[in-house]
């Protein structure tokens, strides 16, 4: 399943144990080389590019914080103009993607460019610190949103980018998680042979920003999954297709792996908070038709 | 200023644990290849062997490897 | 062959004659017309570009950066608040040495808000690192653009170019106007070659970060290259003058400097005025003289002591001010003639912000405050058309 040459080479300055660049190689391993990959400033960008070296093996472009997907744009512009069948792949963590570039992704979703979008999402602006993102799910410790006497930490509900994507009739949205790479590979390979736009957001812990020990990456990933409060799901030209059927475990199986949320479990309304994101969990179960008959 | 220069920077330098791989015990799934994060598990005739250059120690391999055939020992240096 | 157009008409022509490879641009007045002519140019298979509506100035040049690294020929314009939304990007594209052309259809910076001409927008980010060069009338502006691509595709030069035009003023005149010769434009400016593009068969990393043991030498690099820039825009205009037949100056150009008491410095087409005001000035034994900045940066300081080491003052007039400190030509100016010794008295006025016009009386005012100032200024920076009554 892995490429005999890894296009992602190690000696990058990713934290030890971090999933992100899991998630890379296997972006790039179900891609191939014929690719051109463009990322905004954050936790990827910074680890693999610090001059003069440079982990990518493929052409990689760097501009700025918010504006990956209009740099892609001209990218593949250029491509369609030549005739050139490379794919445009933009990697990019949450805090770019959610938030400070949302306006340049509208704009390139509704654009219609044949552009793979890769959200690394690890919920929170890492890179600089761990403060709250548009991705950050409710109740979260965020050094923004931090937990304290009168807060139970993030008290808005993580945004909806996948909807938001489907909305602006982007052909393939799905969700993915780096612990389940077989799926992931899939669908990225569906991305890639789609001509037109894709967007793929790929569940990714952060030791650093959760808070766990640095072996328990890939499981956190995948108790996000099976308790469902990371639903894992394919929308086909707008329409839900098909679905990560789980056997749903309870959400304080994955709250309590990791410290982000540990203030839930002492704190006053702590319990309610807890229920609150079962609610949540359950909602995507039903609404996704998650559980597994 | 290469493709791939980042491998000049021996980032084996960073760990504190070191994997062992029992390849008795192994059954060649290739997860540990696949999950980790330096992609410096590699097949190497056969066996999957950490490459001591740029492994972090960060025991993702051991966590994940299904017949607990990687084990984290503290690294002497 | 000439023709009666308007001014952003003629821009798109030039531009077409360019041969880009991609236009990006966002609608902000008074710029429009140029995107939208150029945007007709594409509907009728005239002009065979790529041509994206995008969703904002920020995204219009990072979309620019893109193209760019594919080694494809890029173009966008703006105006004022469009300029200052991509800010950022300005630095991102002149840091990575992209030789992107952009008309810049200089208009007043908001708040207040204001659609009309001067110069705030682009002598504000004069320190992006982009080359500026002003126009002094719509023939000049469409004139530059093969210069400017040019110089910015030049291997030593590699920085990207703004082309500044007095919005509304050259943008929406409708003046006759030489239309340039596709096939001259060819043998003037030969395709871009890229040194570095993405490229899988050749895979590069463009855009790494630069801690400080590397970042100064980035910042040198861009320096020096704007000097040698200071170098090839005189050549380039006289090698445009000698295949097309007109030039407009090099690094600067001058009127009336012959036998000069005093000299006004000034850059674009208030221009045009200042000439009918210091012909009608000599008329009346005031000599004063007209020294204009093409290229306001690189900032011509050796063409520009050259030029006025012999009045004995001079003023300074400009669309812009450095709110907390004169204004930036003034203060480039007197930058420039510190160190050498030279005692000539300059004196500074904002005019023509938010569009108010600049007439004659005006300029033979400012003119005779110049020649006064050869006895000590009495006063080094004003308004020249404040209206006192309303404050």
């Amino acid at each position: 399943m892995i490429q005999e040459q890894p296009l992602f080479a190690p000696g990058h300055r990713a934290c030890a144990g971090c999933s992100m660049p899991t998630v890379v190689r296997l972006v790039l391993d179900a891609t191939g080389p014929n690719v051109i990959v463009v990322s905004p400033t954050g936790c990827l960008e910074v680890t693999s590019t610090p001059f003069p070296e440079s982990a990518w093996k493929v052409p990689w472009l760097h501009s700025l914080f918010e504006n990956a997907s209009a740099v892609a744009s001209g990218v593949e512009a250029i491509l369609k103009r030549r005739c050139q069948d490379t794919k445009v792949v933009v990697i990019g963590g949450d805090g770019s993607t959610f938030d400070i570039g949302m306006g340049s992704n509208s704009g390139m979703f509704e654009r219609g460019h044949d552009i793979m979008y890769v959200c690394y999402d690890n919920e929170a602006y890492m890179n600089t610190g761990v403060q709250r993102s548009g991705s950050t799910p409710f109740c979260v410790h965020t050094t923004t949103t931090p937990s304290g006497k009168q807060s139970l930490g993030n008290p808005k509900p993580k945004k909806d980018m996948p909807a938001i994507a489907v909305a602006h009739r982007v052909p393939y949205v799905a969700t993915a998680s780096v612990a389940f790479p077989v799926d992931l590979r899939r669908k990225v390979k569906r991305a890639a042979e789609l001509r037109g736009t894709s967007y793929l957001q790929i569940n990714a812990p952060c030791i650093t920003g959760w808070t766990f020990d640095s072996g328990a990456t890939i499981e956190l990933s995948r108790l996000a999954v099976e308790t469902g409060i990371y639903p894992l799901f394919e929308f086909v030209n707008g329409k839900l297709a098909d679905v990560k059927k789980i056997r749903p475990r309870p959400i304080t199986d994955y709250l309590n792996a990791q410290g982000r949320y540990k203030h839930l479990f002492k704190a006053p309304g702590g319990k309610e908070a807890i229920a609150a994101i079962q609610a949540i969990a359950d909602e995507n179960i039903a609404k996704f038709g998650l559980a597994q008959e | 200023m290469g493709p791939g220069s980042t491998q000049v920077t021996k980032t084996g330098a960073w760990r504190t644990f070191v994997p062992v791989v029992d390849q008795k015990r192994c059954s060649k799934c290739s997860l540990c290849e696949i999950y980790c994060p330096e992609g410096c598990i590699r097949r190497v005739e056969g066996m999957f062997i950490p490459d001591l250059d740029y492994c972090k120690g960060c025991s993702i391999c051991a966590h994940e490897c299904p017949r607990k055939a990687i084990t984290m020992i503290l690294e002497e240096k | 062959m000439m023709k009666v157009v308007e001014g952003s008409y003629g821009i798109a022509q030039a531009v077409k004659c360019c041969d880009p490879d991609i236009v990006s641009a966002y609608p902000i007045t008074p710029q429009t017309h140029i995107v939208e002519d150029l945007s007709k140019m594409v509907a009728d298979g005239e002009l065979k570009a790529e041509f994206l509506t995008v969703d904002s100035e920020f995204t219009a040049l990072s979309v620019l950066v893109g193209s760019s690294a594919m080694g494809a020929r890029s173009y966008s314009s703006t105006t004022s608040q469009g300029l200052a939304l991509m800010y950022e990007v300005l630095y991102n594209v002149s840091g990575l040495r992209m030789p992107i052309v952009m008309t810049v259809a200089n208009r007043a910076m908001g708040a207040p808000l204001n659609i009309w001409n001067d110069q705030q927008d682009a002598v504000g980010a004069r320190d992006c690192g982009w080359i500026q060069l002003y126009a002094e009338n719509v023939q000049e502006a469409m004139d530059l653009t093969p210069q400017a691509y040019k110089l910015a595709e030049d291997p030593d030069i590699l920085t990207p170019v703004m082309v500044c035009m007095d919005g509304f003023i050259l943008t929406h005149v409708y003046e006759p106007v030489e239309f340039l010769d596709h096939d001259k434009v060819k043998q003037f400016l030969p395709p871009f070659k890229p040194k570095v593009t993405l490229d899988p068969a050749h895979p590069v990393t463009i855009g790494a970060f630069a801690d400080p043991s590397y970042f100064t030498e980035y910042r040198y690099l861009q320096q020096e290259a704007q000097k040698k820039a200071l170098g090839k825009i005189g050549p380039i205009a006289k090698e445009f003058n000698e295949i097309f037949g007109r030039y407009y100056g090099g690094l600067i150009d001058t009127y009336r400097m012959d036998g000069a008491d005093a000299a006004i410095v000034t850059m674009g087409s208030v221009i045009g005025t200042i000439k009918d005001a210091l012909d009608e000035m000599w008329a009346e034994g005031k000599k004063v003289g007209l020294v204009k900045v093409r290229s306001y940066r690189p900032f011509p300081v050796k063409a520009l002591r050259d030029a006025l080491k012999d009045v004995s003052s001079i003023a300074v007039i400009e669309k812009d001010v450095s709110i907390g400190n004169e204004a930036g030509l003034t203060t480039d100016l007197k930058s420039a003639f510190y160190n050498t010794g030279m005692k000539t008295p300059i004196i500074g006025f904002a005019a023509g912000l938010g569009g108010r016009d600049i007439t004659i009386q005006d300029i033979k005012r400012a003119g005779t405050k110049a020649l006064a100032a050869a006895r000590g200024p009495e006063e080094e920076f004003e308004f020249l058309t404040l209206r006192k009554e309303i404050l």
